[in-house]
């Protein structure tokens, strides 16, 4: 079809454009209001469905939302009380164990008072005071001799007599008080031992605040987590986020150790399986079967754990009585020393098998093989057999950041749902509304084409008002002069 | 040894219950032809060297023929040594050695031949290659590709190398090559031609013995 095929004059643009625009604005302007009507219709057709599946998502993500703190809460609810039970357990093994020792301990302390009172009271004992006939003797003794002979004997033998009781009694007190001076001198080891009774008790109390003060804290959260607040769950959440980076980091560690294993014993399951077969177009038979064995050492490392209750990614295994947890737990610890035993050999035939290798390949390469020295030799091959057997138990524990990507993953994965869902709801809304807006758009849009005729009406309708407004007020003339 | 086996491929055999298993060949089977006739017969250390490369290459369950070019090759009595290596690398190493033992001592005294039948050997490689149902199958000429038969022995017929890949080594050039090289460049196009219009998988020509490892590209 030839692109002038609409110019009624296909020599004259102008005229033909003219025309096909006049017949074009007349049908249009027919077709307005239908046009406008079909054109709002689009918009809410396109619109509404857009605005209802917004609705729909916002819906679904206050849902996620809810469910999301739900299990957050609860998990954060079965770790902080888990927490706190093993507070208290502490708590009641220090109580146990220092307070159990307390009768003791108070017996020891009162026997001890007991002791140094009695001492004290020993100390307060004053020896006898000088007998009161030395008062007589001085009363003798201010009686004036007058130069008698006899007075002056009988004075001078009381005053001898007095000397000696003074002597031996001032001896009594020496005595007396030297013997006090070594009671006091025995308090001290009394003393000591009461104060470091002292100091022991004031530590015991002060751990015993501490643990208090740590379950308290514990507490203070799981108050908080069961009453739902939104600093609880954004705490929980953000632990949460933490815990799946750590566990995810710990894992990606754990899967370079993975590898190492694999390839310490890739080749030699090629001996086993044979090198020939495919999995795929390049996944041989005994890489895989390599993998497998470390998947089987990984699992046996997650029983072991379950089994010793750290992990608890199968309530079955947690729930079994303890004679049959207890066989398992030495189930999976046999399986996996023997398994590493296995890798321990096998990273010993890697050794021999790459050695050998490498001697074929100097030998057609007519390279004369390198002298190595004995000992030195034999290092990379002791250190891989020891990589053998330390790897599968170090894969062991893999269980326990597993545990924690699965238990955190939910709380990440659901905060991205939610997050996913939230923009989705929103994109929708802004294309629901970008509908609507743009029914209107294309409404005037519509009438800016059809300018002409819609002018020509609005101008008739003008004249035509103001003719009907004029004859209005013509009748109301007559009325008047009716 | 087969328990063994077995136990270690259960977890294998669980997965090629499961039909994930890749049930193609993936093994690589080479046939090499090495040309003992005239004056080419000197080069016969040169094989050998390519003999060894291809010795160190080949891996577990893959197979190696050596065969000389006689005046009639179209014979398994041509064939010095052939060796499916085992899928056990220990096996496989020692397999590797008695068969570099072999090829020693069937080179050690080379007696050249009249004729050149590269044709016969040719067919009889072919044969031999999809017997051993490999993957990815090569036939390597080691000659001057000049075909030279008696009057009696018929080779103008249309062969059979189909998803073969052959690949000459060391055509060296010959004196009357030195004179006319179109000669020389003729008769590589020829054997093209004719390796082609067989179904050969691929053609090459590698005089360059330190480019070795396009002998075994596997397609």
């Amino acid at each position: 079809m030839s692109s002038q095929a609409w110019m009624i004059w296909p020599d004259n643009f102008a005229v033909s454009f003219l025309v096909v625009a006049v017949l074009a604005m007349a049908f249009m302007y027919a077709a307005r209001t239908p046009m406008h009507g079909l054109l709002r219709s689009v918009g809410h057709a396109v619109g509404g469905p857009l605005r209802m599946g917004a609705r729909w998502l916002l819906a679904a993500a206050a849902e996620v939302q809810a469910r999301n703190k739900a299990v957050l809460l609860a998990h954060g609810k079965h770790e902080v009380g888990q927490r706190v039970e093993r507070e208290f357990e502490r708590l009641g093994v220090i109580v146990q164990r220092e307070l159990q020792g307390y009768p003791a301990l108070q017996r020891k302390l009162l026997d001890e008072i007991t002791r140094i009172e009695e001492d004290y009271k020993k100390c307060g004992e004053v020896p006898p005071p000088p007998p009161e006939w030395t008062e007589a003797v001085a009363a003798v003794a201010n009686v004036k001799t007058g130069g008698n002979e006899l007075v002056l004997r009988v004075l001078e033998e009381i005053k001898r007599s007095i000397t000696s009781i003074h002597d031996k009694t001032l001896a009594d007190y020496r005595r007396s008080y030297e013997r006090r001076h070594k009671i006091l001198e025995s308090f001290m080891p009394f003393w000591r031992s009461v104060d470091k009774n002292l100091v022991q008790v004031e530590q015991n109390m002060a751990r015993l605040q501490a643990n208090v003060r740590t379950v308290d804290a514990h507490m203070a959260i799981y108050e908080q987590i069961n009453e739902g607040t939104d600093k609880a769950q954004h705490a929980l959440t953000v632990s949460g986020f933490t815990q799946f980076a750590t566990s995810l980091l710990v894992m990606c560690v754990a899967a370079g150790g993975a590898f190492i294993n694999f390839k310490l014993i890739a080749l030699p399951m090629s001996e086993m399986v044979g090198a020939g077969d495919y999995i795929t177009q390049s996944l041989r038979t005994s890489e895989v079967a390599a993998l497998v064995i470390i998947f089987v050492e990984a699992s046996m490392g997650l029983f072991l754990l379950e089994a010793l209750r750290i992990t608890h990614l199968f309530p079955r295994i947690a729930n079994l009585n303890d004679r049959l947890r207890t066989r398992m737990l030495w189930i999976a610890l046999t399986l996996l020393v023997i398994l590493a035993g296995v890798e321990a050999a096998l990273a010993l035939m890697r050794d021999m098998l790459i050695s050998d290798k490498q001697a074929l390949l100097q030998s057609l390469s007519t390279v004369q093989p390198q002298a190595h020295d004995g000992w030195m030799s034999s290092i990379p091959t002791a250190g891989q057999m020891l990589l053998g057997f330390i790897l599968p138990f170090a894969l062991a524990f893999i269980a326990i950041p597993l545990e924690s990507v699965i238990h955190s993953g939910r709380t990440v994965g659901g905060v991205f749902v939610l997050a996913l869902l939230r923009s989705l709801a929103f994109l929708l809304r802004v294309l629901g509304s970008l509908a609507r807006q743009m029914s209107r758009v294309l409404i005037k849009l519509y009438d800016v084409f059809i300018v002409v005729p819609l002018m020509a009406e609005r101008l008739w309708k003008g004249s035509r008002s103001e003719r009907s407004s004029k004859l209005d007020v013509d009748v109301d003339l007559e009325r008047t002069h009716a | 040894m087969k328990r063994r086996q077995f136990l270690a491929a259960l977890p294998a055999a669980a997965l090629a219950a499961s039909g994930c298993v890749d049930q193609r060949s993936h093994s690589h089977a080479v046939y090499m032809l090495v040309d003992t006739s005239g004056t080419y017969a000197q080069e016969a250390g040169k094989a050998q060297v390519i003999i060894n490369y291809l010795l160190g290459s080949l891996q577990p369950g893959d197979s190696l023929a050596v065969a000389r070019v006689q005046s009639r090759s179209f014979s398994e009595k041509d064939i010095v040594a052939k060796a499916t290596f085992d899928s056990r690398p220990s096996q496989e190493n020692a397999q590797k050695r008695a068969f570099r033992e072999r090829i020693e001592n069937s080179f050690r005294a080379v007696s050249g031949s009249r004729y050149t039948d590269i044709t016969g050997g040719l067919i009889q490689g072919a044969e031999f290659l999809n017997e051993t149902g490999a993957g990815s199958k090569t036939i390597i000429i080691f000659s001057d590709m000049q075909e030279e038969l008696d009057k009696v022995t018929q080779r103008d017929f249309p062969i059979s190398l189909k998803g073969v890949r052959v690949v000459a080594v060391n055509v060296v050039k010959l004196k009357t090559d030195n004179i006319d090289p179109r000669k020389y460049m003729g008769r590589l196009e020829a054997w093209q031609k004719r390796v082609e219009t067989a179904g050969a998988r691929e053609w090459r020509v590698i005089n360059n013995l330190d480019r070795l490892d396009a002998i075994l590209a596997r397609g």
